[in-house]
């Protein structure tokens, strides 16, 4: 279903007006109300006028993540504090955590764009809707919250954790609509199993994101769990959920552009690449109120799609991510993803769908171990074939990548198991 | 004739191995034999016992991934010869030996399991030359 037809199926020229508009609107706004904007503008010597449509955009200047670490906590914000009615933060692994204001109009865009992303999956008022993402500062349980109600869905706000509770209540309440990370669904997969409840749940749809997963990794949950799983996307400096959703086509994701303008640079360059190429993801917020971000670098890898979708949504779509620039490992010279491991790990299906990369260096050399837990219905008691399959699994690994792993098979729930995003390397070299 | 051993997967950490032992002492399960099998990472542990499919239950509800393979038990005397003799019989029928382990003490019958590629093949094999297997219930109770 389409939540808002006019705007998700607007005409390119009209959407692009739109855009010019919002922008101006935008950048007027940074300019005389962020300190930070206004100095970055001024070193480039550009004033708002400057900037008439989308075209422009390219004169401004980009933000990244250290910015809004260095201004911690408000600098960025474009609003007083009487008028930021929310705050919320994402976790801060390394220095301090990113801080996101909200004025009460930024609120209801956000509301908006994900009760948009919950009906383009089918979703309803009649689903009994459980969210499943942490509440409190973390963007993804209050966003879906808010934009579920909106729906009008029966919302279960569980929040994450509490796993027996979380398939207590899927089978008491006969929730039809799950929301949280895709590692945190397969772990709920597995606690619905062991509890012998898989026959007696509702669940038709699945909205998954707040870290990156593969097409294999879909097809598992949608199996598990017997759902139709979809990908979101989105990031607490532009939102939070809400920025990207899959339609029923699931051929990339909608970007909500009336509110978020995405552009694809050269991550080395910095220049926007051709029309379909791939590169870094940036944004522009064309209407928050509370903190507006100014070409956002995302560190995210994808390319933008505008050709017609059969949903008759008009709004530009995105590849789902293929890889951030930093999450990105360099191992014996070689650029590794996580996810090209994991593509390879599920298109076996002989092992879980857990695993946990080591790097080390020994030597001198990069070493690079892969553990990945068996699965109990492979194994044949044969140590043979247990010794093959590590083998067959690391020659498709290295045919894919072009380095050798060493492969370990260790025991199913041996690998540490989350319920937010799952943390899937660990590198104990010292690079930097 | 045909004997159920148990199969266990078990990573190469302290402690784990007798983890098992404790399971299956605590639930009254009585073990015949017992070796492991290792790589440099995991190890298979191979269990004839008791009661082997309320030992699987039980290892299963603890987490452990384990399965149960058939195999037989042979009696040969323990006099120099006879497992050459038995060995014969079975490469001469084109029964293969995947694995095998045996034990004996002295003035005893010493037993030799065996997993054979085929199993009803290996059985009527060695029937057929007279040799002695065990029945499953000289083992364990079902």
């Amino acid at each position: 279903m389409i939540w808002n037809g006019s705007n998700e199926c607007m005409s390119r020229d009209e959407m692009r007006e739109l855009q010019n508009r919002r922008l101006r609107t935008t950048v007027e706004r940074v300019y005389h109300n962020s300190t930070f904007y206004r100095a970055k503008m001024q070193e480039l010597g550009i004033m708002p006028v400057d900037i008439e449509t989308i075209d422009d955009l390219v004169k401004l200047p980009f933000t990244v993540k250290t910015d809004l670490r260095d201004n911690y906590p408000f600098g960025l914000f474009s609003a007083p504090m009487s008028e930021i009615v929310r705050l919320h933060a994402s976790s801060g692994t390394t220095g301090k955590p990113i801080v996101a204001g909200y004025t009460r109009k930024d609120l209801s865009t956000w509301s908006e764009v994900m009760a948009r992303t919950f009906a383009a999956g089918g979703c309803t008022r009649q689903d009994i809707f459980q969210i499943a993402y942490g509440y409190g500062l973390f963007t993804g349980g209050l966003g879906a919250h808010y934009g579920a109600e909106l729906l009008g869905a029966s919302v279960i706000p569980i929040s994450a954790g509490n796993t027996e509770k979380q398939v207590q209540l899927m089978t008491d309440f006969g929730t039809t609509a799950l929301c949280c990370t895709p590692s945190y669904a397969l772990y709920l997969a597995e606690a619905i199993h062991d509890m012998g409840a898989q026959n007696k749940l509702k669940l038709k749809y699945g909205f998954f994101g707040a870290e990156p997963w593969t097409n294999e990794m879909r097809r598992e949950l949608e199996e598990k769990l017997h759902i139709k799983a979809y990908d979101i996307f989105g990031l607490t400096e532009v939102m939070g959920p809400g920025v990207a959703y899959e339609c029923e086509a699931q051929c990339g994701m909608h970007i909500n552009e009336d509110h978020f303008l995405p552009e694809i640079i050269n991550p080395a360059t910095l220049q926007p690449v051709k029309p379909g190429e791939v590169g870094e993801l940036v944004f522009t917020t064309i209407t928050k109120e509370g903190m507006p971000v100014i070409r956002y670098r995302t560190k995210d890898l994808t390319n933008l799609m505008y050709d017609d979708c059969s949903c008759g949504r008009k709004t530009v779509r995105m590849h789902k991510i293929m890889g951030r620039s930093d999450d990105m490992l360099i191992i014996r010279g070689v650029n590794v993803f996580p996810s090209q491991i994991e593509s390879v790990l599920l298109e076996f299906g002989e092992t879980a769908p857990h695993y946990h990369l080591y790097i080390d260096r020994v030597n001198n050399t990069d070493t690079f171990d892969i553990h990945v837990e068996v699965r109990p219905e492979n194994f044949t008691g044969d140590m043979t074939s247990m010794l093959n399959l590590g083998k067959r699994i690391e020659a498709r690994i290295t045919s894919v990548i072009g380095i050798r792993p060493h492969v370990k098979l260790v025991e199913p729930r041996s690998i540490e198991r989350s319920t937010g995003k799952a943390k899937r390397v660990t590198d104990n070299r010292k690079l930097y | 004739m045909i004997i159920k051993q148990l199969s266990v997967f078990i990573e190469n950490k302290t402690g784990r191995l007798t983890e098992v032992t404790e399971l299956l002492g605590k639930a009254g399960i009585n073990l015949s034999a017992f070796s492991i099998v290792e790589s440099s990472d995991f190890g298979i542990l191979r269990v004839i016992l008791s009661d082997p499919e309320s030992a699987m239950k039980l290892l299963t509800k603890h987490g452990f991934t384990v399965t149960l393979n058939d195999v037989i038990c042979l009696y040969v005397p323990n006099t120099p010869g006879t497992l050459n003799e038995a060995l014969q019989i079975l490469s001469e029928n084109d029964v293969a030996v995947d694995y095998m382990y045996a034990f004996a003490m002295k003035d005893d019958i010493a037993r030799v399991v065996i997993k054979p590629d085929n199993i009803e093949r290996c059985i009527e094999v060695l029937q057929r030359s007279n040799l002695q297997l065990a029945k499953a219930s000289e083992l364990y109770e079902f």
